[in-house]
């Protein structure tokens, strides 16, 4: 396959000074997002999923420490960019974030429409008017009366705010959405709603989206390929069928159990003992080792390279070869059990 | 007998115009009725599950069931008593029996007492055992919850992650011995890898201590999981209620199908049908009567905006349905 990459990004690590120590959140995580796609980053509370994508948009606090070999946006180098010049030629225009908990993103004394408008106005040298337009367009776009532009947040309910933000990113037809955790702490019915807009919105812009969130169910859904983090890594991607029919990484098997399943209410739910890494201090050995039921003496002190097992699918494992038995194992309730 | 019945249990709340509102605006004074006409009993041993989505009602039921809010009308019997009419003794005996189990494990243990005196501080209160016997029934329950007395009874909450938070909100609860647990969605603050250790252990001890438990939660998955029963509301009014398997493999009211086809898969070879409802969830102020769900429901007919079929718990049947349309749509299956 040789589709254009869209982002490309080589062993970037993000280090946080705090009192108790140096924070590796991030630690050399490499991935493409390639053209049109949906490119889902997986993982729970502290896994790095939020403080990387803050790096990826320069949004990191100042006691962040950004490294990478590389972080590209349609082969350009994005960390040569100065400040501004990234403002100008990347945000909003070329990739745009829809942030967490956006509903409570926009300013409550503002029209809504307005907070767009201004948006498109500091990027564009629309006149108002063209940027009126083009909000009423946007606003067709993620489902919302193109006359509620002239509300305020507040006569929003949290799907129609989601929804205005998420027209907000579009704004400027980048080729690069970043959503994060977009449909947390809305109503499943909303959620639905919000989702099947952000597949058809797919489907008439040729955006590519990274879309993260915990819920396991949702990145399931809707994107064509997944990385899965743990402990500031990514632990194992692949497209996103192949995850699910043959996950390698003990995590990542570890987390298909422990999710529960509508459609499958016999299923037994075997939860991951122990609790994620703090992360301080540089990463000796594997950061899922702690709690792995597979784990071996030299995963405590050494850290697995990034195999590729086939195209587009890489796992961070020693045990990876024994992928197979593992998989048997792991859907064992002993197994998990054993541990401590 | 069932341990809990609610019989027609409303609850209603009065928003005030305010002066301003009233003068200048010639505003009514309104009500939201959070809850209308809600029935349904939980039997012993028995973990009743309620469904639905924000400003549903289903934290309000909570509440009445606790002792925490008075219905506005209807009765709720408690061993066939009825609440309203317990005394300041009843009230401690029922503070006892009943105990709730919250939603944040980060906001609900107090951040200057150690575990041991969070999980004491219920039998201390209550004067129910002498100290010396509490300290070690105390332990007893932190083993039941899987902490370790000697590694975690003196610890205090920022020293726990949240998963251990959420063990000692349980063993806080279980430490009273209590007949009947209310849980109000208490996996919906912790990471995926670890509700499954919690809702195991809510479910073992239930088995184990014989108590029963409301259990509720806006995640079908999650309920599916741990329920029997399932009661399913929209906007303050109950619109299903069944053994659990039947309610999500086989739903019969048109909210409760849409709400199932709404939740996602965690497989991507899934493709759900589209919920089939129109319009946004309102608030339950001054709605008009009927069935609340009327206005976005695409079988909704005349009666349904006039007159709403509660369900009724002494019909016998299991599986129920307030629907007055439930004959035309049984099949063929809807999407």
């Amino acid at each position: 396959m040789s589709r254009k990459r869209v982002l490309g990004v080589r062993d970037l690590s993000v280090r946080y000074q705090t009192r108790a120590g140096e924070v590796h959140a991030v630690s050399d995580v490499s991935f493409d997002v390639l053209e049109n796609e949906v490119f889902g980053i997986a993982g729970e509370s502290g896994c790095g999923k939020s403080t990387l994508i803050r790096a990826l948009m320069r949004l990191h606090s100042d006691n962040a420490i950004v490294t990478a070999q590389e972080i590209s946006y349609e082969g350009q180098d994005l960390q040569s960019l100065s400040e501004s010049a990234f403002r100008q030629q990347v945000l909003w225009s070329r990739m745009s974030l829809v942030p967490q908990s956006a509903m409570n993103s926009l300013n409550p004394v503002y029209r809504v429409g307005e907070q767009v408008v201004e948006a498109i106005q500091a990027h564009t040298r629309k006149s108002k008017a063209e940027a009126q337009e083009r909000v009423a367009e946007l606003f067709d776009v993620v489902g919302l009366q193109p006359d509620l532009m002239h509300n305020f947040p507040h006569e929003f309910s949290g799907g129609m705010r989601q929804r205005a933000m998420i027209a907000m990113s579009l704004a400027l037809d980048p080729g690069l959405i970043i959503m994060d955790e977009p449909t947390t702490g809305l109503d499943v019915l909303v959620q639905e709603r919000i989702l099947r807009r952000i597949r058809e919105i797919r489907e008439q812009i040729s955006s590519s989206i990274i879309l993260i969130t915990h819920d396991i169910a949702v990145i399931a859904e809707m994107s064509d390929r997944i990385a899965v983090m743990y402990g500031g890594q990514i632990m194992e991607q692949a497209p996103a069928l192949e995850l699910f029919e043959s996950p390698c990484h003990p995590y990542t098997l570890g987390l298909k159990n422990a999710f529960p399943s509508i459609r499958n209410l016999g299923q037994e739910l075997i939860s991951i003992p122990g609790s994620p890494p703090t992360l301080i201090g540089a990463p000796v050995g594997c950061p899922f080792e702690e709690r792995c039921p597979f784990r071996l003496e030299r995963c405590a002190s050494e850290l697995p390279q990034v195999e590729a097992l086939a195209e587009f699918h890489e796992v961070r494992c020693f045990r990876h070869p024994e992928a197979t038995h593992l998989r048997e194992q792991a859907s064992e309730k002993a197994t998990w059990r054993s541990l401590n | 007998m069932a341990l809990l019945e609610l019989k027609q249990v409303s609850r209603h709340f009065d928003i005030k115009a305010g002066l301003l509102g009233r003068w200048m605006h010639n505003q009514p004074d309104r009500k939201i009725k959070a809850v209308e006409s809600v029935s349904f009993s939980l039997e012993e041993n028995e973990v009743l599950g309620i469904a639905g989505e924000s400003g549903c009602g289903k934290s309000t039921t909570c509440m009445m069931i606790s002792g925490l809010l008075a219905p506005t009308s209807g009765e709720i019997l408690y061993q066939g008593k009825n609440l309203s009419g317990f005394g300041p003794q009843e009230q401690r005996w029922y503070r006892h029996q009943v105990q709730m189990i919250f939603q944040d494990p980060y906001e609900s243990l107090n951040p200057r007492f150690r575990v041991l005196d969070t999980v004491a501080e219920g039998p201390r209160a209550l004067q129910l055992w002498p100290e010396s016997e509490i300290s070690g029934r105390v332990e007893e329950i932190l083993r039941g919850v899987g902490l370790p007395p000697g590694k975690y009874a003196e610890r205090y909450p920022h020293e726990l992650s949240g998963g251990e938070r959420q063990r000692v909100g349980i063993a806080s609860a279980l430490v009273m011995e209590p007949r009947m647990v209310v849980a109000d969605e208490p996996l919906s603050m912790l990471d995926v890898s670890i509700r499954a250790g919690i809702l195991d252990l809510l479910k073992e001890l239930a088995r184990q201590r014989n108590f029963s438990c409301v259990y509720v939660s806006h995640d079908l998955s999650i309920l599916g999981h741990i329920a029997d029963r399932l009661m399913i509301m929209y906007l303050g009014q109950a619109m299903e209620i069944g053994p659990t398997m039947e309610v999500i493999r086989n739903p019969k009211h048109p909210y409760t199908r849409a709400l199932i086809n709404a939740v996602p898969v965690p497989d991507p070879r899934v493709r759900r049908p589209i919920p089939n409802i129109s319009g946004d969830l309102s608030r339950p102020i001054d709605p008009p009567p009927g069935c609340r769900f009327a206005p976005r429901c695409p079988y909704s007919n005349e009666s349904c905006g006039q007159t709403f079929l509660s369900l009724d718990r002494t019909s016998g049947s299991l599986h129920q349905a307030s629907c007055h349309r439930l004959d035309e749509l049984a099949d063929p299956p809807l999407a």
